[in-house]
């Protein structure tokens, strides 16, 4: 077989491929592409949401912290955040764009800012939610207002807060997905560039949800090992 | 922050007067936004609505029995999970282009929020106040419909404002499946230039802050009295407690 006469055939074997060629669920296609096509944009994605929801729970925590002794802020940080919430992830990241510039900043701007609101409210609701008797016996043991909110309020709030960045985390997965209009790649370029082709947007739309279920597992599996008197109550 | 200025301006002139596309030929922007507005609200109206419609009932039943927590719980973490681009390319590749397979996505994305707070806001209700009703001789629907309802309104509305906040964001990328919605700008930027983009995402972020304040208002209309008193008086033995 002259060297022509293999091209040939390999070309036939590429136009003959009907599963790719009908943009299906190809499952030879997506073992020989995945690690050439998933695995930069997967690392990307997951970047993405570390950077964005720790910035995100930094920002919120401290704001939850100063709120809780000044409650009159709690009202116009909410409505600040909410408003922020508001925007639609695809039009923050193209308002961005002409400030803060095409790429990976952006994004992460746009995506922490979707975290703030709800782990804002959850660390407030949280430290709220401490039982008067817990803080009045602190109080009688002779504990400062600092020690009060450090060793009493922050640990029992601990669930409360887990909560809220849980959600933030699930949500910044999905919003993560569209960060490509920021210029910052992920998992959605991929979806976005061959929405027809079905091995495509399985694996790169699957690999989100998987994030997003391994993501909250870790932080549930992380709630457990930092609440051991939560269980310890139930059981 | 001068180029920003001059970037803003020109996608403002976009939105006011618009201009021939980048591709040449064809009008873009000013008045043709109106069209495109109006698919954008139609989509969005018609995916809550049917959201509304098979959520509501089925939350209510399972609140009033209180079972199902699992099945909400699930329900609620794969809505969350599933990003939205990822559900129209599943609708994309399974089922294909147009206005119905658009409609099918947008109302699955808008289940999750209406189910949920549905649920939750009729699962809340204080079993002493339904055990009231019942002693006054009310049937099962009846304290559905004049007990738990009322008292759950305000987190149902709640969940359809959340809802119809983020389908208003979807539907920005509804082009990508053959509606023409406000967003067709966004995802094709070689027909409306830049401008156009930043254009089409000014008008999507002030559509959903317009949503989100609407109904706002809507559920503080719909709060009953004897709850605005309630929380009132929450908010005031709250902030009066020492901290």
């Amino acid at each position: 077989m002259s060297w022509l006469e293999v091209f040939a055939q390999v070309e036939i074997h590429r136009r003959t491929d009907t599963c790719v060629n009908q943009n299906g669920f190809c499952p030879d296609w997506i073992v020989n592409n995945f690690s050439d096509r998933y695995v930069d944009p997967l690392f990307r994605h997951l970047e993405l949401v570390l950077v964005s929801v720790a910035a995100g729970f930094v920002i919120a925590f401290a704001l939850g912290i100063v709120a809780h002794r000044r409650r009159w802020l709690v009202g116009p940080i909410v409505g600040v955040t909410g408003v922020l919430y508001t925007i639609p992830s695809v039009a923050a990241f193209l308002l961005l764009i002409p400030i803060t510039g095409f790429g990976l900043i952006t994004a992460v701007i746009a995506l922490t800012a979707y975290t703030l609101l709800i782990i804002f409210r959850n660390v407030v609701d949280g430290l709220n939610a401490t039982p008067d008797e817990a803080r009045d016996a602190a109080r009688g043991m002779g504990l400062t207002d600092n020690q009060v909110l450090w060793r009493v309020e922050v640990p029992l709030a601990l669930p409360e807060i887990f909560a809220g960045l849980r959600i933030a985390t699930t949500t910044t997965v999905g919003l993560a997905a569209l960060a490509f209009f920021a210029g910052a790649g992920g998992l959605g370029g991929l979806i976005f560039g061959d929405l027809v082709f079905k091995s495509n947007v399985v694996v790169a739309g699957g690999l989100c949800i998987l994030m997003a279920f391994a993501l909250d597992g870790l932080l549930l599996i992380a709630q457990r090992l930092l609440t051991p008197w939560v269980r310890a109550r139930q059981a | 922050m001068t180029f920003a200025a001059f970037d803003f301006g020109d996608a403002l002139d976009f939105i006011v007067n618009g201009r021939e596309s980048v591709t040449g030929g064809v009008q873009i922007g000013g008045s043709h936004l109106l069209p495109q507005l109006w698919r954008h609200l139609e989509l969005t109206g018609a995916a809550v609505g049917i959201a509304c419609l098979v959520a509501i009932p089925l939350a209510l039943w399972l609140g009033h029995v209180r079972k199902g927590q699992f099945a909400v719980a699930s329900v609620a973490n794969v809505g969350r999970a599933v990003p939205s681009l990822a559900l129209i390319g599943f609708a994309v590749a399974y089922i294909g282009l147009g206005f119905p397979n658009a409609l099918l996505a947008l109302t699955l994305l808008a289940i999750p929020p209406i189910f949920v707070n549905t649920y939750v806001g009729v699962a809340q209700v204080e079993p002493e106040i339904v055990d009231a009703a019942r002693g006054q001789g009310m049937t099962e629907v009846e304290i559905i419909r004049h007990v738990e309802l009322p008292l759950g309104l305000p987190l149902i509305f709640g969940g359809v404002r959340t809802s119809v906040v983020n389908v208003i964001a979807t539907a920005t990328i509804a082009p990508l499946i053959g509606v023409v919605t406000l967003g067709d700008a966004i995802v094709s930027p070689q027909v409306y230039g830049d401008a156009g983009q930043l254009g089409a995402a000014v008008c999507v972020g002030v559509l959903a802050i317009a949503a989100e304040f609407t109904f706002a208002l809507i559920q503080r209309a719909v709060t009953p009295k004897g709850l605005k008193v309630q929380r009132q008086r929450q908010a005031f033995t709250r902030r009066a407690r020492p901290v």
